[in-house]
């Protein structure tokens, strides 16, 4: 018997063991299989109210390789190693947010 | 290869005076030749006649009686254009192997005579008599089109997928729920607690049952109250959005109302309501407050076995799913296909696609009688509940896909730990089957492995697995349409 600990989440996939560097590649490919267009974006806290978070550059909408976002993940955590990062999808065909996982959590 | 002006009628009008007597129905109201117009509306009956009588017969007795038809000819019949007002049946398809006699009807029905906006209306007119009419044994609606022009007279559900997906911040995937229980006889407070413990345990969402109303046991109001603080509670802990779906169905509309009210002021992203026991009246009223207050709606569909489940008698639910996403509704109960209540998977996922599609093409493998158009309506999530567990989860990911509700009852609350391990048990389940399709990985025929991996790292997921067994889920369906 146990008693679950008191934890923050962060929605899709948050409750993973943090991903990979291959398992964020997978799943950006996946992403751009299904015709989205990749985004990063950043943040000091992770509040539920907070709607919008800060992007990181504009989103990727060329991005013919996982990789190339892989390297806008990593860039966005150097330059601000305290904020969580997430990557998102957009559809245009369905004018919507399609995706949204988190890539990276302070501490 | 519809044609607009140059419809061929059968003369309905008497060239000479008014000739009372009973005249066969099928001379008004069988016209094999009609070819329908993009305004009709579309029904498909199963009809089984009665001994004796002739399918023609039968079919446009169908026609006439859920139409402008009645028994006898009267005289004021002479005073308005039949043709423009008629039911048409335009085609009878026999079905393979039936001994019964049992065939398809294919009626086409004028626009001009359903009112705008109302469900209400047009059900009373297609399924109001006809369905206990001497010469039938047996009908079913199996199908309704509705046309764009119709169609267009409709809210649709207060808000859709996209937008709830927006308000609540999940992409993705499907989200997760769960039905408080036992049904009957929680105090306010004490469900509250199991409401907590599952929301932060990693559901969105938790649910009244529907037979929750305002009991003496526990009363609305004081429910509303303490599932209020849990949700706010399970949020602040957590950093996700949470919801639980308060009943509001209700004796009148008027108390109805007052508990919609009552839950928008505490801040609840959404309530529910039993669209079937509650009628569609009650329900686009709900449905058009919601959209203009901000409010998610959940549906349920208490009783609808008691019009879908015969196979030759009542109303397919493929029509009930369309008439409420024309009513209103963000998410409806379509079955499970794999838990405790089974429907044949390529029926439920043929109105499923009725529910979230925006365009729907006719399939009879399907039951799809006809094309659909929404004219970009939102779309309502598929809600599976029902006998389901964390072994069910692959192929509930695979079959309903992520605009969906996933909802798992006994399979949370009966977790050796409790609600909030059961809960988590699911998460990881749901996330890791996730990880693992978006990675490439064929849910169907590596689902328990990719959850016996998890298992490895969740403590919580790996006590739900040894409790529940796993199954082998059975792609072949039986084709029962």
């Amino acid at each position: 018997m146990q008693t679950l600990p008191k934890r923050r989440y962060y929605e899709t996939l948050s409750y993973l063991p943090p991903l990979s560097d291959a398992q964020i590649t997978r799943q950006i490919q996946y992403m751009l299989d299904q015709g989205y267009i990749p985004a990063v974006e950043f943040n000091e806290t992770s509040e539920p109210t907070d709607v919008y978070w800060t992007m990181w550059k504009l989103p990727l909408f060329g991005a013919s390789s996982p990789q190339e976002v892989l390297q806008e993940v990593r860039s966005c955590r150097d330059a601000s190693p305290k904020s969580f990062v997430r990557v998102i999808g957009f559809d245009n065909i369905r004018q919507c947010q399609t995706m949204m996982f988190i890539v990276h959590r302070p501490h | 290869m519809h044609k607009e002006d140059d419809v061929v009628y059968t003369m309905s009008k008497p060239k000479t005076g008014y000739q009372a007597g009973v005249k066969d129905y099928r001379l008004t109201y069988y016209m094999p030749d009609y070819v329908p117009r993009d305004t009709d509306i579309l029904a498909a009956f199963r009809v089984t006649p009665q001994p004796g009588v002739p399918a023609e017969e039968a079919a446009a007795a169908v026609a006439a009686e859920s139409s402008t038809g009645t028994w006898t000819t009267v005289w004021t019949d002479n005073l308005t254009d039949l043709d423009r007002y008629k039911g048409r049946c335009y085609d009878i398809e026999p079905v393979p192997g039936a001994t019964d006699g049992q065939f398809i009807a294919y009626i086409a029905y004028p626009l001009d005579l359903f009112e705008e906006g109302s469900i209400t209306n047009l059900l009373t007119s297609l399924v109001g008599n006809v369905f206990g009419f001497k010469a039938l044994t047996a009908l079913r609606l199996e199908d309704v089109r509705f046309p764009l022009a119709l169609v267009k007279t409709y809210p649709g559900p207060p808000h859709g997928i996209v937008v709830e997906r927006d308000k609540i911040n999940k992409y993705g995937r499907p989200l997760l729920g769960c039905t408080i229980k036992p049904k009957l006889g929680l105090s306010a407070k004490n469900y509250g607690r199991a409401v907590y413990e599952c929301l932060r345990g990693g559901l969105d969402f938790t649910k009244d049952d529907e037979n929750i109303n305002s009991q003496p046991f526990m009363r609305w109001r004081d429910r509303f109250l303490f599932v209020q603080s849990a949700i706010e509670k399970a949020q602040a802990e957590t950093g996700e959005i949470k919801g639980h779906y308060l009943n509001v169905t209700a004796g009148t509309c008027e108390e109805m109302m007052e508990r919609a009210e009552f839950a928008k002021e505490l801040g609840s992203p959404i309530i529910m309501h039993d669209y079937l026991t509650g009628g569609f009246t009650a329900n686009t009223t709900l449905s058009k407050w919601c959209r203009r207050n901000g409010m998610l709606l959940h549906i349920h569909r208490a009783m609808h076995a008691v019009i879908d489940r015969q196979k030759n008698h009542g109303i397919h639910f493929r029509v009930l799913a369309k008439c409420l996403r024309l009513s209103g509704g963000d998410h409806i109960h379509t079955g499970t296909v794999v838990g405790k209540l089974e429907g044949d998977q390529a029926s439920t996922l043929g109105f499923v696609d009725l529910l979230r599609e925006d365009h729907v093409e006719r399939d009879p493998s399907r039951g799809i009688y006809f094309t659909q158009d929404y004219a970009s309506m939102g779309g309502v999530m598929a809600v599976a509940s029902g006998g389901i567990h964390v072994w069910h989860m692959p192929a509930l990911v695979d079959i309903f896909g992520d605009d969906s509700v996933l909802q798992f009852g006994g399979g949370t609350l009966g977790h050796p730990w409790g609600n909030a391990p059961g809960a988590t048990a699911n998460r990881v389940a749901l996330e890791a089957c996730l990880e693992a399709r978006n990675s490439g990985r064929d849910l169907k025929r590596e689902g328990g492995d990719i959850l016996r991996e998890a298992c490895r790292w969740s403590p919580e997921l790996a006590v739900a697995c040894e409790l529940w067994k796993e199954i082998k889920f059975e792609y072949a369906t039986v084709d029962t349409l």
